[in-house]
């Protein structure tokens, strides 16, 4: 029997694996060091926060791998030897595979910051840093202060889990505004006084320049790069991005860049060897997508993909149209097919922008200059369907007819505040048109 | 305001403990005349219980009640041996004609009920003299402190959104020793109402005047209990409104069972009392009210003219048509978290313990065995009743229709419903009853699996499978389970609450009514990855 071996236990390795397990009989191993059973990687603020414990991250019951033949193997890979197909495993194990998928996901960014190497300064990924979290920030006699380097989506949650337990935090944020890398401006804004009003001290167009360690080792304090000023804390979290874990593969013949060079088959340059989520690196980015996606998606759906072909079916990795979600203290974020920031935003993109009052909810809708067509949307505060705008994209919608099916999109739940008609007015005076809300449900706009 | 809170706690407690604390104090005797009267008045035959009670209490001596419930036990039972002794003895000398003669003598009635009833008569003390006063010291402070416990969280919660921090940290809500005391708690005061009533006479004692107002009555300790549910339910309906306060859902839902168990369940019942009516809670839907087909209860609603005559109709049609056609529209939510008085107290007491519920396969297999036996024998329990009731037997199928009777009553009527549905709340979560015994539910649930038009739909691909919306749900159903495959929730005992939904990060889950078509769909690959391969992968 043929025996496939997946080195990561994510959510991309373990959507691969069940999805082996629906195709075909193979024999089918999951290796991990970080943990015995999957477990939601993005629920690990939960825990931290008290909304759930441990084991509610763990989407499959224990009896589940056994039930479906996936074994878990618990170890860490030191080196693979794709000549004679064998896994080199700490503690002087090997393991021979027939076909091999590197699923290892990523690790967070260093940049070499003097003193990032101190007892109290840690990413936030792995099921270890929440361990160390704990340990160094239980609460707000031990951890006074502390300080989170870099604004992406991953600080931000450190910066709600550390608040959860009053912990004074100080948010380092190189850009100009809150991840404007990826948002407009709006509501890049917008999010800046949202994370202002939960007490959290953020400093935008700051940086690190060191962290400096007491008598003990420890963290004491960090200097700012700009001011000089010096901050003391408890705890540093580095959270200034994440770059694929592969680091043990240097020693192989599996070909690197950034991350784990794949074609569209997900295939590295050796044969029977594979790679998918985190760590794997298009060799030409895919549409708007960039070539690394460090999304939780990104990874299932290559996962589904994948499995096709280690059963026999070829075929390429074709994700549909993008889509996100994120949660910034207490608003929701979703996104659907492209709205960019400031930066690389194509010429023809023209964005609407509507912003209610009360300073929590907004809406920005990016369509074609020219032609018209809807080419994407954020919202915040106001959750909508995906199915409808998935739709909406390959159908090619012109945004005027988008708007006036506004309603149709909308997800909240049921007797919540509406705000489509506010919205669609907004646009009209900004657009010159006069629109009207159509009440169609959206089941009957495409029967 | 942490100190307004903990000011508040205190001040609760103090008017908890003096609740708790008035069982102990007054005291109980009744005169020689007041005993004849009583017996006059029940009509007992007995020629030794008047001897028997005189002996036994009336007395100079204080006694407290759990003495005087004792003491008054003793006397029934000596009676009631005396007449056994001498059945025994005419069956021994097969004389049949006097043996015969001494079952009229014999009290029948469960002793301490037997004991509740003079004790209501025989009460003196503190609490029956100052019953407002009483009022204030234990209902006042209570419903005070907890209002000074909770109303800071409009400011301590911060800004409006899930709130759901330190759940887990908190010994009262993470199965800690305080659980574990609210659980004694809970469950010590289901076993004194359900059984030994008499103990916690002097409650009725406080709430005498407002019942007299009401339905013109002495209060009962179903009185007490349908009250103390409504003020319950009202501070921690406050308490949810506070919680969930950006969420329309959960504010209209909290009011809608508030509104049904105050009017529904507690007013219009004692109303229709006070005006010689059978009181009815008219929402209460068979088999839920298990009794509804009992022989007293038809009798007492046939004899009771036009109104007793409606009532029995609305019920039956309530259960057989009413309830299976909202379900359809709507879901089984109208009924359990809009409308039901269990479910009220589930979502109002119960919301802190929600997260309780066990959601492993094993569980829901458990579920799927237990309830539907539950509703398979209330309603076999309700033709073996109602066919002895137009035949006159006194069993049918081989089964004795008081026998069922008593015994659903007191397992899953009292046990079941009362003691382990509420009192395990702060341990195995707040909807115990209603997952795995209520036949209502078990009835709705059939209905809103196989033709609803309810469902919760999953937002296309956007689930990150962390879990909160099966930690969530207080009916122990996997959400995630779902929701990670794209797949709608259709499941039998979804009871609507809409909390998944609201506390779903990514805004994954919305509760729903809509076409049929396409309600159950199952998925493999989600929205959002190549359109060819969900066809291929979704289709077969
Ligand atoms: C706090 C946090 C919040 C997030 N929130 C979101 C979100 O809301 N939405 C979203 O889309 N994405 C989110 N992400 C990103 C998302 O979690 C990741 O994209 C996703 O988990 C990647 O999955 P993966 O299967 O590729 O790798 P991983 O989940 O990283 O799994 C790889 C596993 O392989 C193990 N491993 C690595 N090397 C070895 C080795 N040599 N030997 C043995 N085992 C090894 C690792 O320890 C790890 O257990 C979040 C990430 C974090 C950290
Ligand atoms: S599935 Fe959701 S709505 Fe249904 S009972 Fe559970 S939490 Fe409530
Ligand atoms: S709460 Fe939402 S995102 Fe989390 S598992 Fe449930 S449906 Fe998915």
């Amino acid at each position: 029997m043929e025996h496939i071996v997946i080195i990561g236990n994510g959510i991309s390795g373990v959507t691969l694996a069940r999805h082996i397990r629906k195709l075909s009989d193979k024999k089918i191993t999951i290796i991990s060091a970080e943990s015995e059973y999957f477990f939601s990687r993005t629920a690990l603020m939960y825990v931290f926060m008290g909304h759930m414990t441990f084991e509610h991250t763990q989407p499959y019951e224990h009896w589940f791998w056994k039930k479906n033949r996936i074994d878990l193997l618990k170890a860490y890979v030191d080196a693979i030897d794709t000549d004679s197909k064998t896994l080199q495993l700490s503690e002087g194990k090997s393991l021979a595979y027939d076909k091999l998928i590197i699923a290892t996901g990523s690790k967070p960014n260093k940049f070499g910051w003097p003193g990032q190497d101190l007892d109290g300064v840690m990413g936030m990924y792995h099921k270890q840093d929440l361990e160390n979290l704990e340990k160094y920030a239980p609460n707000n006699t031990i951890c006074k202060r502390a300080v989170i380097v870099g604004g992406g989506l991953i600080g931000i949650e450190l910066a709600e889990m550390l608040v959860s337990r009053d912990i004074p935090v100080t948010f380092l944020v190189r850009e100009s505004s809150f991840w404007n890398g990826v948002l407009p401006e709006g509501e890049s804004a917008m999010i800046n006084r949202h994370i202002l009003s939960h007490h959290i001290d953020l400093r935008l167009s700051t940086n690190l320049k060191a962290i400096k360690a007491d008598e003990n080792g420890k963290v004491k304090s960090v200097i700012i790069e700009e001011t000089g000023e010096e901050i003391s804390c408890n705890v540093v979290g580095l959270t200034a991005g994440v770059s694929p874990n592969i680091d043990f593969l240097k020693s192989s013949k599996i070909e690197t860049g950034k991350g784990v060079k794949v074609n569209r088959f997900l295939e590295t340059n050796i044969a029977d060897v594979y790679a998918i989520g985190d760590c794997a690196e298009q060799h030409e980015a895919i549409g708007n997508r960039r070539p690394i996606e460090a999304v939780w998606y990104t990874g299932r759906m290559m996962g589904e993909t994948l499995a096709q072909t280690i059963c026999g079916n070829r075929i390429q990795y074709k994700p549909g149209h993008w889509f996100n979600s994120a949660k910034f203290l207490d608003i929701e974020y979703q996104t659907y097919g492209w709205v960019h920031g400031k930066k690389g935003k194509p010429d023809y993109e023209a964005h609407f922008h509507w912003k209610h009052q009360d300073d929590t909810k907004c809406v920005t809708i990016a369509y074609h200059k020219d032609t018209n067509v809807f080419l994407g949307i954020n919202t915040f505060g106001i959750r909508m369907r995906h199915e409808f705008f998935d739709t909406v994209l390959t159908e090619k919608w012109n945004v005027n007819k988008v708007m006036t099916h506004l309603s149709a999109a909308n997800f909240d739940p049921e007797f919540y505040k509406l705000h489509e008609k506010d919205i669609i007015e907004k646009y009209n005076r900004d657009t010159g048109n006069n629109l009207r809300l159509s009440k169609i449900k959206w089941r009957s706009i495409f029967a | 305001m942490k100190l307004i809170k903990y000011t508040g706690l205190v001040i609760f407690l103090i008017g908890l403990a003096i609740f708790t604390g008035s069982i102990f104090t007054g005291s109980f005797s009744l005169s020689p005349t007041e005993i004849d009267q009583y017996i006059d008045e029940k009509g007992y035959k007995s020629e030794i219980i008047a001897d028997a009670l005189k002996k036994n209490i009336a007395t100079d001596e204080a006694l407290n009640i759990f003495e005087f419930s004792s003491r008054v036990r003793q006397a029934f039972k000596h009676s009631n041996d005396h007449y056994d002794n001498l059945i025994a003895t005419y069956d021994a000398e097969k004389n049949w004609d006097k043996k015969g003669e001494q079952y009229q003598y014999k009290i029948y009635g469960k002793p301490h009920t037997l004991s509740y009833d003079l004790a209501k008569r025989a009460g003196s003390g503190f609490v029956k003299d100052n019953p407002a006063l009483m009022w204030w010291l234990t209902f006042g402070l209570s419903i005070i402190g907890a209002l000074l416990y909770i109303l800071p969280n409009v400011i301590l919660l911060g800004a409006p959104g899930i709130k759901n921090n330190g759940i887990y940290h908190k010994s009262a809500t993470n199965r800690g020793w305080i659980a574990w005391l609210v659980l004694l708690y809970l469950v010590g005061f289901y076993i004194l109402l359900y059984f030994k009533a008499d103990y916690v006479v002097n409650w009725t004692f406080i709430l005498d005047p407002i019942s007299k107002a009401l339905n013109g009555g002495e209060a009962s300790q179903w009185f007490v209990y349908g009250f103390l549910y409504c003020v319950i339910m009202t501070v921690m309906a406050v308490r949810m409104y506070i919680k969930y306060r950006h969420n329309k859902y959960q504010i209209l839902r909290t009011t809608s069972v508030l509104f049904f168990q105050i009017v529904f369940a507690f007013l219009i019942p004692e109303i229709m009392t006070s005006l010689n009516m059978p009181g009815y809670d008219f929402k209460n839907a068979f088999p839920l009210d298990y009794d509804f087909f009992f022989e007293w209860n038809i009798k007492s609603l046939t004899e009771s003219g036009a109104i007793g005559l409606f009532i029995l109709v609305w019920g039956t049609i309530l259960t057989l048509i009413i309830v299976p056609l909202m379900v359809y529209f709507f879901g089984k939510r109208w009924y359990c978290s809009w409308v039901c008085g269990c479910g009220g107290l589930a979502e109002t007491l119960g919301d802190p313990y929600r997260q309780h519920s066990d959601k492993s396969l094993n569980a829901w297999k458990l579920e799927r065995w237990v309830i539907h036996s539950v509703l398979v024998i209330s309603v076999l329990m309700t033709i073996v009743t109602l066919y002895c009731y137009f035949s006159g037997a006194e069993s049918f199928l081989g089964i004795n229709s008081q026998w069922i009777k008593d015994t659903y009553s007191f397992l899953i009527g009292a046990w079941f419903a009362g003691v382990i549905g509420t009192g395990f709340y702060p341990i195995f979560g707040n909807r115990v009853w209603c997952r795995f015994g209520c036949p209502l539910a078990a009835y709705l649930g059939l209905v809103q699996r196989f033709k609803s038009r309810f469902r919760i739909t999953t937002n296309g691909g956007q689930c990150i499978s962390c879990g909160n919306c099966s930690t969530y749900c207080e009916m122990g159903i996997d959400v995630r389970a779902y929701a990670q495959k794209g797949e709608n929730i259709v499941r039998s005992s979804c009871v609507g609450c809409g909390i998944c939904s609201a506390v779903c990060p990514r805004g994954v889950l919305k509760l729903e009514n809509d076409n049929t078509a396409g309600r159950i769909n199952p998925t493999e690959v989600l929205l959002g990855n190549d359109v060819d391969l969900m066809d291929l992968v979704n289709q077969k």
